[in-house]
């Protein structure tokens, strides 16, 4: 049965469409089928982040409004073959997403797709509360820094009563993503703790991903940081994210503060 | 408010009617303020004074007469006053018992067994609010009566709304941003930095807030 995720964070800048490539990615390089839908209208970014920027055609108002079908705006990755893109459109505004449509689009990739990925505009406007509508499953995105955490809080408040399934009265699997982790300025007490968000927020947490050049590098390349670098600290972090969303157990890794002899000689922190 | 009651002769009958009433339901005169209108009994009525004392009897509590025959003896007559009654203006008849002597059953407590998340707000008019779990920043909950957070206060209380000063506030761990009971209030700068963390009560003292550790 397909699964229908929202990526999500009420903030903006925080790693949600980083994370929905990333997430994407890895659960279609397990061999799952994946869809990843931007649902950030006007402000389109999932399209260059999977480097497809190039190959759009149609998008999701085209298919929302009846232009196109939904076949025709897929975009298929050249580089796993079970993961496609659905992207948004640039030059309209998230007032062309109507709530019939965008039902029956979620629907009819319910049935092409094991997993559906819908990448939330920041706000907790129309745009992010039609990206949440349909949701099964929310990964709230969230930096290790208060006004994002009251962000994320609210958006949580939203998942429980605005998505369909809250409004049937079931509920909504949250997790919590805490993207941008520093250990280092953590521990300095610069950022929240992990166990402070986990308090404030009160859902389970999916997984820490540290911050890191890898991811930047990545998104300038077009590429799902899980495919640019497999070895790298942030692709084995979603790596794991993406199996626990799979319903797999796995033990949680903390980003540390490890410091090699030499940085510890010359009195300079490095990030694992 | 204050509840009108008309005996009507024969005083024995509508004494009658009245415990019928009373046992259909038994609470409808806790609490109330009754005057009692006197000008349906003739002049000959005896022992006024002690039907009044039958009425007090059955806890029905008496704040004033009217309509008294000046013959009478024992009589308090006109209004006793006290603080925040009013008479209604509708004379309530006693009669038969009647759908409107059967108040509907409002809870008196809410509980919300999960978080109260950032930009929610819950507001509760009919007495006491219970919170299992943590009320967030930017979150508001608002109570005529107490209010009870089994979590972190983070957000806004408000108790006692409506003028209820004997309403609490209790939590287990004080972050509020902003605590008030019955329009006194304090914001974050304002409580001591002492109590932040800990699990506390508010209180009214007079015209001050109070706050208290609880352990």
């Amino acid at each position: 049965m397909a699964r229908v995720v929202v990526v999500t964070s009420g903030k903006g800048g925080v790693g949600k469409t980083t994370s929905t490539a990333a997430l994407g990615a890895a659960l279609a390089q397990a061999g799952e089928h994946v869809v990843v839908v931007d649902f950030d209208v006007g402000l389109r970014n999932l399209d260059l982040v999977m480097g497809a920027e190039r190959r759009v055609v149609f998008d999701l108002i085209n298919v929302v409004q009846g232009d196109a079908r939904l076949h025709q705006a897929l975009i298929r990755d050249k580089r796993i073959e079970t993961l496609s893109l659905l992207p948004a459109s640039q030059t309209r505004d998230k007032d062309a997403l109507k709530p019939e449509g965008v039902a029956k689009v979620i629907a009819e990739l319910r049935e092409k797709f094991d997993w559906v990925i819908c990448d939330s505009p920041a706000g907790i406007e129309r745009g992010a509360t039609l990206a949440m509508r349909h949701a099964d499953i929310a990964v709230v995105v969230t930096n290790p820094e208060v006004s994002s955490v009251r962000d994320s809080d609210r958006i949580i408040g939203l998942l429980d009563s605005k998505t369909e399934r809250a409004e049937r009265g079931e509920r909504i699997d949250k997790h919590l993503l805490l993207a941008r982790y520093d250990a280092v300025r953590a521990a300095r007490g610069e950022m929240l703790k992990v166990e402070d968000v986990l308090e404030i927020l009160s859902i389970p947490l999916l997984g820490i991903i540290p911050e890191s050049e890898d991811v930047l590098r990545a998104s300038n390349l077009g590429v799902p940081v899980t495919l640019n670098n497999p070895a790298s600290a942030p692709t084995r972090a979603y790596l794991d994210a993406a199996r626990r969303l799979r319903g797999e157990t796995v033990v949680m890794t903390f980003p540390s503060q490890k410091r090699s002899l030499i940085s510890r000689l010359l009195g300079r922190k490095a990030i694992a | 408010m204050a509840i009108v009651l008309t005996p009507e002769p024969p005083l024995a009958n509508w004494l009658a009617a009245l415990d019928a009433q009373i046992k259909a339901a038994p609470t409808f005169f806790d609490q109330q303020a009754v005057i009692v209108e006197l000008i349906a009994l003739p002049a000959e009525t005896p022992d006024v004074a002690g039907f009044l004392e039958q009425l007090e009897q059955r806890g029905v509590r008496i704040i004033g007469t009217e309509g008294a025959h000046p013959s009478w003896r024992g009589i308090k007559t006109g209004l006793r006053p006290l603080a925040n009654t009013r008479a209604s203006s509708k004379p309530v008849a006693i009669r038969a018992p009647s759908p409107a002597a059967h108040p509907a059953k409002e809870p008196s407590a809410l509980l919300i067994d999960r978080p109260v998340r950032s930009g929610q707000s819950v507001v509760f008019e009919h007495g006491d609010l219970t919170v299992v779990g943590s009320v967030s920043s930017g979150a508001e909950i608002v109570a005529t009566g107490s209010i009870h957070v089994y979590g972190a206060l983070r957000g806004r209380a408000l108790a006692g709304l409506k003028g209820n000063g004997s309403a609490r506030i209790f939590c287990r761990r004080l972050e509020a941003e902003f605590l008030s009971i019955d329009g006194l209030y304090h914001t974050a700068d304002e409580i001591e930095p002492g109590l932040r963390g800990r699990a506390v009560q508010a209180w009214l003292d007079g015209k001050s807030l109070m706050i208290a550790a609880l352990d």
